[in-house]
């Protein structure tokens, strides 16, 4: 073998090192994606398997005589002070015959939600003529009776560690072996607003509150976001404050949400005197914090348009202005709007900066107004969390996944307006 | 570059930052050939006139920041005559080329000193719109660059801008006429609706010439218009050159020099940033007067 190597030699000698290196760092990217979404398959098992059950909720058929001594004792209905709660719990103990006493009756009573008066209320109010009949109604069971159903509550447990008594068990399987107890689809939790009873508590007031504080953002921060971009990409004059300015912007889109939330406070509520816990406040929160994000995204956008469009259209005698907006923008759309439901998303996803402002309010009647007190979801998802009710922790995790169902459909229609609008050159 | 500025009797001011890509290159190309800058004279041999002069060129500078791209050049261009100009890569022929139609303008750190008229009336003044002067002065770039719309509105963005057509029937007669001279209208008269893009390179760059004669400019500047295109799509372009020059003054920046002798009646050579020589495209093709000409024709450098 000669003494000096051939580059073939050389080039061989050196491939089983490089072959090495390659397959190790396959596998280390492997390994990397894979601890990824085995996280990612946890966490949404876990969820779903806590959430899930949310979407059910037990309920309880009850024949509730609606009787005229009760809800027209003067020969009107009277709606507003009429004890409804009196014919739910007649109802109840003609259902169950053989409790007696003051207090066991107590303890039957807690069984059925407070709802089910609300709802033999709404039934009246709604059919007048049904007074003096006899309705089947299937009213909501307590959270407790729910949780104890769904299997949340442990009925081996000693009767002093868990919420419902032997006693209340007893009458449970009762009605649930004479068919008048059901688990069904859970409508309350889109229809209502928050509530100190778990079963009768809804994510709609804070859907709203949510819609319209993005709403408020979607109108503010796109047209102001990337008509700023467009200003300094193609109008500013390249100097030391443009690129202060550029510094600036770069520094506010990392700035914590939280500080965006106090500036809120000190500038929208208390000097502006603008309302607390309102839509229309958080949403201009959420502008200043989406803000950035839009200026950024969108400047990329413009930087991304090929300068030989520019150069042919300024060649045609078109003004910067005509070059902009007769060709810059339309090729900088899908970007500009991908960073706009990016940062939509990221604002949707705050609660730091609301609570500031008061969206952190126990808020019972959905918003029906820009001006209305209402909270937002993920602030929803916080005050739930930190509820002492067990029924409250299935429906925290139904919550975010109805959050992340949004979030989701978000970044999909971000996605699909970018293969729609997307132009080829 | 230092002797470029030890040169330059109004230094540009310090804090205007220098345009890459042009420093480098003039960098690069001065440290290849040291010597030869020495063998530079001053003055441009051959003959700067032309018989029937429409732009005329007088004495102009440009500064890239710090950098002199190129200095004191003189020029007359004819009408309806098609120019030349060659030389090295980075030796400032399409530098001076984006000064007849102030395309230097949108390059921030550029600055154009000198006279440039065009019919007589100086291109730089102040009450110059650039707007109005590209109308009368089109550009032709390297690159096919169609806009990412269709055929049709490619050809009838130039007219629209400007408003020179009053309706629809006097638009679809401006984009006919000017396809055809384009000589691309057979190929595409049942697919004006198709995006400019699907065309082959050829065929885009004779879109932008089409959508370039739509405006009905008085010049026509071309930045290396066949540099990405194959031997045939170039033979087409230099035919509709010839046919072009009826009617318009054409300058074509160009590294073929073979090109140069197919369409052009007269040749100015750069080198570094000086107008070398100028001449009737024979004469400097037969009979270059100036060294550093005759090594670039015969191959030497370049």
């Amino acid at each position: 073998m000669s003494a000096v190597k051939s580059t073939r030699e050389k080039v061989e000698a050196g491939l089983p090192r490089r072959r090495r290196k390659e397959r190790t760092f396959k596998l280390v990217g492997l390994l990397a994606t894979t601890v990824g979404i085995v996280f990612l398959g946890v966490f949404f098992s876990t969820l779903i398997a806590e959430g899930s059950s949310a979407f059910k909720q037990t309920f309880l058929q009850l024949d509730i005589e609606l009787s005229e001594d009760v809800l027209a004792p003067d020969g009107e209905l009277d709606l507003a002070y009429a004890d409804f709660d009196g014919l739910v719990r007649t109802a109840l103990r003609a259902q169950l015959p053989e409790v007696s006493g003051r207090s066991d009756r107590r303890a039957l009573y807690r069984i059925v939600s407070v709802g089910a008066a609300y709802q033999v209320r709404d039934l009246i109010a709604a059919n007048p003529e049904l007074l003096g009949t006899t309705q089947s109604m299937w009213v909501p069971a307590a959270s407790n009776v729910d949780m104890l159903i769904k299997g949340n509550i442990d009925a081996n447990l000693d009767e002093t560690l868990r919420p419902v008594s032997d006693k209340q068990i007893g009458w449970v399987r009762a009605l649930e072996e004479a068919g008048r107890l059901e688990t069904r689809f859970n409508k309350a939790l889109f229809s209502n607003g928050d509530s100190r009873e778990p079963e009768l508590a809804g994510i709609k007031g804070a859907v709203m509150g949510s819609l319209y504080m993005l709403l408020v953002t979607l109108v503010l921060a796109f047209p102001i976001g990337v008509a700023a971009a467009i200003y300094l990409e193609e109008f500013a004059p390249k100097n030391r404050w443009s690129d202060l300015i550029e510094v600036n912007i770069n520094n506010l889109a990392a700035v914590p949400s939280i500080v965006f939330g106090l500036l809120g406070l000190a500038v929208f509520i208390n000097w502006a005197s603008l309302p607390r816990s309102a839509p229309v406040v958080g949403g201009l929160v959420l502008t200043l914090l989406t803000l950035p994000v839009i200026i950024i995204a969108s400047r990329a956008a413009i930087k991304a348009v090929p300068p030989s469009i520019r150069e042919a259209a300024l060649g045609l005698g078109a003004s910067q202005t005509q070059v902009v907006f007769h060709h810059v923008l339309p090729l900088a759309m899908p970007g500009m709007l991908t960073g706009a439901i990016i940062g939509m998303s990221r604002a949707l996803g705050e609660s730091a900066p609301l609570l500031m402002i008061g969206m952190v309010a126990f808020i019972v009647d959905v918003p029906a107004r820009l001006t209305d007190p209402a909270t937002a979801l993920p602030v929803q998802i916080y005050l739930w969390a930190d509820s002492p009710e067990r029924a409250f922790a299935e429906r925290t995790s139904a919550a975010i996944i109805v959050l992340l169902g949004f979030l989701l459909v978000m970044n999909l229609t971000a996605v699909i307006l970018r293969k729609r609008m997307e132009r080829k050159w | 570059m230092t002797k470029a500025s030890t040169e330059n009797p109004t230094p540009p001011p310090p804090d205007v930052q220098e345009s890459e890509a042009v420093s480098t290159r003039g960098a690069a190309a001065l440290a290849e050939m040291p010597e030869r800058i020495s063998e530079l004279g001053r003055e441009t041999v051959g003959n700067i006139r032309s018989d029937n002069p429409f732009m005329v060129a007088e004495d102009v500078n440009v500064y890239y920041g710090d950098n002199h791209a190129i200095q004191h050049v003189s020029l007359e261009i004819g009408k309806k005559e098609v120019i030349a100009l060659i030389g090295p890569s980075g030796c400032g022929k399409s530098t001076f080329l984006r000064c007849l139609n102030r395309m230097n303008d949108t390059i921030e750190t550029a600055r154009v000193t000198g006279n440039i008229t065009l019919d007589g009336k100086d291109i730089y003044r102040k009450e110059q719109d650039p707007v109005a002067l590209r109308a009368r002065v089109g550009m032709v770039f390297q690159k096919p660059n169609p806009f990412p719309k269709s055929i049709y509105d490619n050809v009838a963005y130039g007219p629209r801008i400007h408003g020179l057509a009053g309706d629809r029937a006097e638009l679809d007669n401006i984009v006919h006429t000017s396809l055809e001279r384009a000589g691309l209208l057979k190929e595409v008269k049942d697919r004006m609706d198709e995006p400019g893009t699907s065309l082959s390179g050829g065929q885009q760059q004779r879109l932008c010439i089409a959508r370039t004669i739509a405006v009905d400019p008085e010049v026509i500047l071309m930045d290396e218009p066949c540099s990405a295109l194959d031997p045939i799509a170039t033979a087409r372009i230099e035919d509709l050159m010839d046919e072009l020059c009826e009617d318009y003054a054409i300058v074509i920046v160009t590294h073929s020099m073979q090109q140069a002798a197919r369409v052009s009646k007269r040749v100015a050579y750069f080198h570094l940033g000086l107008l070398v020589e100028v001449d009737k495209t024979d004469t400097i093709f037969t009979n270059p007067q100036h060294k550093l000409t005759e090594d670039y024709i015969t191959g030497r450098i370049g």
